[in-house]
């Protein structure tokens, strides 16, 4: 089984606030990963460290075998001590946003083809292709020229989820992907990404959806003010919690 | 007289030359002034801040002989220390083109710095997330998506660019403005009415000028707003 994503001891601070204090991650090929726990806990955080949208302060990144080479800078934190390849580890974990963010001046095609032919060079063509595809497997039909600020909640997160599958990553970052949408559009984006899960593909989801954590991930990681209070197979540790703070976690979001 | 006319409609070729001239350079003066501004380069904070507010600041016609003049002296004593003695005049032209995209791109600054403050902080962060670079990050997101926000604030500051090329006869430049000038003064003799006439002409090109600038912009304005449902912003 090959290690697809592997963070080790992650630290990051804001200002004098720990937000995270060692926290660490495996995921083997085909892991389905919840992230769960309170506003504030660090989730997005995270998540955000290992694409370095957020630079941490110290731990280890590595991603289908590669590590991020990362060097501490003037103000203490990590950054990239090599652009190029950490531009090509980014394209390698493809990140669903919780507001979708897809470009608002391009059309859905536009926004799916964009990163495989600008930073993967891709042939235009085959892009399109791609695209395609991917617009197809999360069940949109008729999309392709019509720009985001046109399309329900629901759809925006499938094209978002097309635009991540079309650079075809290791793994794939989703940082509550249903929490922006109308209750009746959760569904639908939902079962794109069990679809993702069952067809073995690597994710890392942050999400307050239990029923997703315990039906679809293989693993759960429950994160208490920055540090991983408690994980394990969802079935085990989502039904009989050992911590106390679990337990209260999850009575809580029962209601 | 229609000599005189033509003229003057000649004229507003050198006009719109300086106007674009102008234009081009506060654009890029812009764009750098106002990505400097947004940096979190302390320096360059600081260096654009104080571009903006200074030039700003001060009336265009001050500044434009501040430069001019203070230019030449200056690019005088500096080749005579390096050893050269011959007096060297800078080109009206280009000296008026300089200093006018000089003084429009503090405008174009704060134009551009707030239209990319209206930006939403996902719409960047998305692309380096998908392994673009800083570069590419701004010009195939942030730019597209600021021209629409820029817009209004960006056709007024062309507005007043144009009229301010005017000012570009101080420095012995034959524009629309200066030719209408001379004209009015030969033509008196032909008619007490000639002044009046050439500078209504010269007025109405001046208008037919930014007129199509508007229609234009307006076609901008339509083609990037692509994406956008009016009324949510
Ligand atoms: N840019 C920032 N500057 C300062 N503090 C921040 C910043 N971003 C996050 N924090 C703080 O870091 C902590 C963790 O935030 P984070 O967004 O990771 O939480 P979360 O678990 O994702 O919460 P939620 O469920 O509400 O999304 C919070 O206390 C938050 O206030
Ligand atoms: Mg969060």
């Amino acid at each position: 089984m090959s290690i697809k994503l592997s963070v080790e001891n992650l630290h990051k601070s804001y200002g004098t606030h720990e937000v995270l204090k060692g926290v660490s991650l495996t995921a083997n090929a085909g892991d389905v990963i919840s992230i769960i726990g309170s506003s504030g806990s660090g989730k997005s955080t995270f998540l955000r460290c290992i694409n370095m949208l957020e630079r941490p302060h110290a731990g280890r990144i590595t991603v289908a075998g590669e590590e991020m080479k990362l060097v501490t800078a003037r103000d203490g934190m990590f950054k990239a001590a090599d652009e190029r390849q950490l531009q090509m580890m980014r394209a390698k974990l493809a990140m669903v946003f919780q507001h979708f963010n897809l470009w608002a001046h391009m059309t859905v095609l536009e926004n799916i083809i964009e990163a495989p032919v600008n930073v993967l060079k891709l042939p235009k063509d085959e892009a399109i292709a791609r695209a395609r595809k991917y617009l197809d497997k999360v069940g949109l039909k008729e999309v392709e020229d019509k720009y985001p600020a046109h399309m329900s909640g629901g759809q925006q997160q499938r094209v978002a989820i097309a635009r991540a599958l079309a650079v075809e990553p290791e793994v794939m970052l989703f940082d509550e992907p249903t929490s922006a949408l109308d209750p009746e559009l959760v569904g639908e984006v939902l079962r794109v990404m069990r679809a993702l899960a069952e067809e073995g593909r690597t994710m890392v989801v942050v999400t307050h959806e239990m029923a997703f954590a315990r039906e679809v991930s293989n693993h759960v990681i429950f994160l208490h003010k920055g540090v991983i209070e408690e994980q394990g197979d969802p079935k085990e540790v989502l039904v009989n919690p050992q911590s106390e703070r679990l337990q209260q976690f999850l009575k809580g979001s029962l209601k | 007289m229609e000599e005189y006319l033509f003229n003057i409609l000649k004229g507003s070729v050198l006009t719109l030359e300086v106007a674009l001239g102008s234009l081009a350079v506060s654009v890029v003066l812009g764009l750098l002034g106002a990505t400097a501004k947004l940096s979190p380069s302390k320096p360059l904070n600081w260096l654009a801040g104080i571009y903006s507010t200074v030039i700003r600041g001060i009336p265009d016609l001050v500044l434009m002989l501040l430069i001019f003049y203070g230019g030449q002296i200056f690019l005088n004593k500096g080749l005579e220390s390096v050893g050269y003695t011959d007096y060297v005049e800078i080109n009206p032209f280009v000296a008026g083109v300089l200093t006018i995209g000089f003084i429009y791109g503090a405008y174009m600054t704060e134009t551009f710095r707030g239209a990319i403050m209206a930006i939403p902080k996902g719409q960047m962060e998305a692309g380096s997330a998908f392994g673009m670079s800083s570069l590419r990050v701004f010009f195939r997101i942030t730019v597209p998506q600021m021209i629409r926000l820029a817009l209004p604030s960006f056709t007024n500051n062309w507005l007043v660019l144009i009229k301010a090329t005017a000012l570009v006869s101080i420095l012995g430049l034959p524009d629309m403005t200066m030719l209408a000038k001379q004209a009015a003064a030969a033509g008196r003799g032909i008619t007490p009415l000639a002044p009046m006439l050439f500078f209504l002409f010269t007025g109405v090109i001046y208008l037919a000028i930014t007129t199509v600038s508007l229609v234009v912009l307006k076609q901008l304005d339509k083609k990037y707003s692509m994406g956008v449902r009016r009324g949510e912003f």
